[in-house]
């Protein structure tokens, strides 16, 4: 297949045309021609490279009322995504190459976006013993990023240990920094509102020792350490300190994180229910310096799908979580880049180029450039997207951002050149 | 007035006095040998309880079944609950069943504002969580009303666990809206971390607060918050914030001590000081039912003139 975008922006420059041919960007320039190829009119459009998701909860396999491999990556690809972290903690949890081939398995069989799964860090995520992470990195689906996330490996010893292991393989531990004790029976940010709406706190502490003493052991063994959906001022303060000193920290914001405040608890409706806890206006406007002057290096989108009965209910036995893939570019848009604190090169290095490189991606998070791969997103940023949790593409409906008009659109991913959207629909 | 009354911030200076001055006209009524009136009749109130609470169960229902409400008691045991049925579910269960007021005790917060998107009827907060229990507050401070005159500047001192009590922060908005001055008094511990933001004074000194105090409000402390290192032992807590002999004397003559119940006698209030003159303990219980009343008249009572008809036949006597 061979297409010819035609005037499309690359990463928001001046319009040019890009040929795709044989899955890679064959050519791009001012004005191109090309005989055989399928012309796509991409006048005003911007040109990114196809986004690349650290953290995605597909949900499959276990959980296939919320979300499968199929449905996720279908939102992916609606999102402008052409790679995703599938997080391990589904039933069973992806604690063994057999796991991880399997979801690895469905993502190539679907085919909407690469689908690389991330393995526990222990056993079960149970934090006990170290799950097998060689056998893992060595499967068919050379896991590079391990995780416990939706739990802390909190054990000092166990993640100590755990950064020393897939130094082996050049793997990466992606903490949920969550101190267990601190955060028991948590429900929301412990703050004003918190105190005010009688809901158990999730203090910011909480996360900044575990972030504070993980960058320390991360220091100590020489190996690389990720956060997971960084969401305090604190927080930063810390992942500054370490960068400075050159230690392999990186970490990711969540778009919610970036936009929404835990004010929103006061409906008391937990669609605004998320591990970690909406933070306060402070904390947003501090994510968002972090990631326009890189403390922060990527927006990855913790992407959570829950059934409706699993919100419909009071706010304490509700699940944590939110959809996110299909709104991330939607709300980084308006929380980066109409802001003024991201411009759209800003944009493709932390969507796409820096998660690629955390993860260890060889083919995703190249520029649109002559010899990269066609994995390509050509997004409207001029457009306005009502949305509606009932157009979803995911399974589940739970986004916090129903009923807002935000900026964008995505028109059109490209996976290794094959359209996965086009004209905004599913190809 | 608002259609529900989920929280005390819901209610304005009016609608407060408003609710006050109707329970005062009600009150009357009760010392008659026929307490019952017909202006709920026709109307179903549901008490929809999920947390055990017999005496505010208890004051709901003479307050409904007063004012000839039909009333249907749907308590978490015994009922499809313990199946595991959602609060949606129920809610829409009682919805079809007619329900014009659903009174809710849940051991979650903000399970009233749910419940409020799932039924047409007015919800009534009898206490949820950790949050709030806006009738406690309205019975407090009816009764604070009965034993002081007016609030207006007036000082009241709460003791206890803030951080868990619904009791205190129903009572820190409606005492603020009632112009009354609030001092919270607990160890450091049982604050939530933000209580600065609060209409209110903050103290750990609870001897220096009550020279200067018309009220003193102790709060339930409850055994297992010692497990949770909030304190160190019940006696310390006792010694510390717990309302004595010794403690009381230093409060001014006029001054009243008052407590949600259930009582711990002998942790934060002593049983000479919860059986003496000054405790309010046996009014506020009284005084529930009467408070109760008024609340659901003018939630469900629509403009039935029952109190107006009930002033007139007063002053015709």
């Amino acid at each position: 297949m061979t297409f010819l975008i035609k005037g499309a922006r690359p990463l928001g420059g001046a319009p040019g045309d890009i040929l795709i041919r044989d899955g890679m960007i064959a050519e791009t320039g001012g004005r191109l021609d090309a005989p055989d190829s399928e012309v796509i009119d991409a006048d005003g459009l911007v040109a990114l490279p196809g986004l690349v998701d650290l953290h995605t909860h597909l949900r499959e396999p276990g959980r296939e009322d919320a979300e499968t491999v199929e449905t996720g990556t279908r939102a992916a690809a609606a999102g402008g995504f052409t790679a995703v972290h599938a997080m391990a903690n589904t039933d069973p949890v992806a604690d063994t190459a057999g796991v991880v081939e399997q979801v690895w398995r469905l993502g190539r069989e679907a085919g909407h976006c690469d689908v690389h799964p991330v393995g526990a860090v222990t056993r079960g995520i149970e934090g006990r013993q170290l799950a097998e992470l060689g056998a893992m990195a060595d499967s068919a689906a050379r896991v590079r990023v391990f995780s416990d996330d939706g739990h802390c490996v909190s054990d000092a010893v166990l993640m100590r240990r755990a950064l020393e292991y897939v130094k082996a393989f050049d793997g990466v531990v992606a903490q949920h920094a969550q101190e267990p004790r601190l955060t028991e029976h948590a429900q929301m940010n412990e703050g004003e509102m918190s105190g005010r709406l009688g809901l158990t706190g999730w203090p910011a502490v909480a996360e900044e020792a575990i972030i504070a003493r993980d960058c320390l052991l991360a220091a100590h063994v020489g190996s690389r350490l990720h956060v997971c959906h960084v969401s305090t001022a604190g927080s930063i303060e810390i992942i500054r300190w370490a960068k400075s000193k050159g230690w392999q920290v990186t970490a990711e914001v969540t778009p919610h994180h970036l936009f929404l405040t835990d004010e929103l608890a006061e409906s008391y409706d937990p669609i605004y229910k998320v591990n970690p806890p909406l933070r306060t206006k402070a904390d947003v406007e501090a994510l968002r310096e972090a990631l326009a002057d890189g403390t922060i290096d990527c927006v990855a989108t913790d992407h959570a799908p829950h059934p409706a009965e699993a919100k419909e209910t009071e706010w304490a036995p509700a699940a944590m979580g939110m959809i996110g893939l299909e709104t991330a570019l939607s709300v980084v848009q308006a929380a980066m880049v109409e802001t003024g604190l991201l411009d759209w090169a800003g944009v493709a290095d932390r969507m796409s180029v820096r998660p690629a490189r955390i993860g260890r991606l060889a083919g995703q998070g190249h520029l649109p450039e002559a010899g990269a791969p066609a994995n390509l997103t050509l997004y409207d940023p001029s457009a306005r997207t009502l949305i509606d949790p009932a157009a979803s593409v995911s399974k589940s409906r739970n986004t916090p951002f129903a009923g807002l008009e935000l900026p964008g659109r995505v028109h059109a991913t490209f996976l290794r050149g094959r359209p996965t959207v086009l004209d905004g629909r599913l190809a | 007035m608002k259609r529900h009354l989920i929280s005390a911030a819901d209610l304005t200076k009016d609608d407060a006095l408003l609710i006050l001055d109707t329970a005062e006209e009600l009150a009357r009524i009760a010392d008659r040998p026929i307490k019952k009136l017909p202006t709920l009749r026709g109307r179903t109130v549901v008490n929809l309880f999920y947390e055990d609470s017999t005496r505010t169960r208890i004051s709901f229902e003479a307050a409904a079944k007063r004012l000839s409400a039909d009333v249907i008691n749907f308590s978490a045991k015994g009922s499809s609950v313990s199946k595991g049925e959602s609060l949606k579910d129920t809610a829409l269960t009682l919805e079809a069943m007619g329900a014009d007021g659903v009174v809710i005790r849940h051991s979650a917060s903000g399970a009233p504002h749910r419940l409020a998107n799932w039924v047409h009827g007015s919800v009534v907060n009898a206490g949820d969580g950790t949050h709030e229990h806006p009738t406690q507050a309205l019975l407090d401070a009816y009764t604070m009303r009965q034993r002081l005159g007016g609030l207006d500047g007036r000082r009241i001192t709460i003791v206890g666990d803030i951080l868990h009590s619904r009791v205190a922060r129903s009572n820190v908005l409606l005492l603020n809206t009632l112009g009354a001055e609030v001092t919270l008094v607990a160890p450091p511990t049982l604050f939530p971390v933000a209580v600065d933001s609060w209409s209110c004074e903050v103290a750990y000194d609870f001897d220096a607060v009550l020279p200067k105090s018309d009220v003193v409000m102790m709060l339930r402390v409850q055994q297992e918050r010692m497990n949770a290192a909030y304190f160190p032992t019940v006696r310390e807590y006792s010694r510390r914030y717990g309302l004595d002999k010794r403690r009381m004397a230093m409060l001014p003559n006029h001054a009243v001590v008052m407590h949600p119940g259930p009582m711990n006698r002998g942790v934060e209030i002593a049983a000479e000081v919860a059986d003496s003159p000054r405790s309010t303990i046996v009014e506020q219980v009284a005084n529930g039912v009467t408070v109760r009343m008024a609340v659901l008249y003018l939630l469900l009572g629509g403009s039935e003139p029952a109190i107006g008809t009930a002033r007139a036949r007063r002053d015709s006597e």
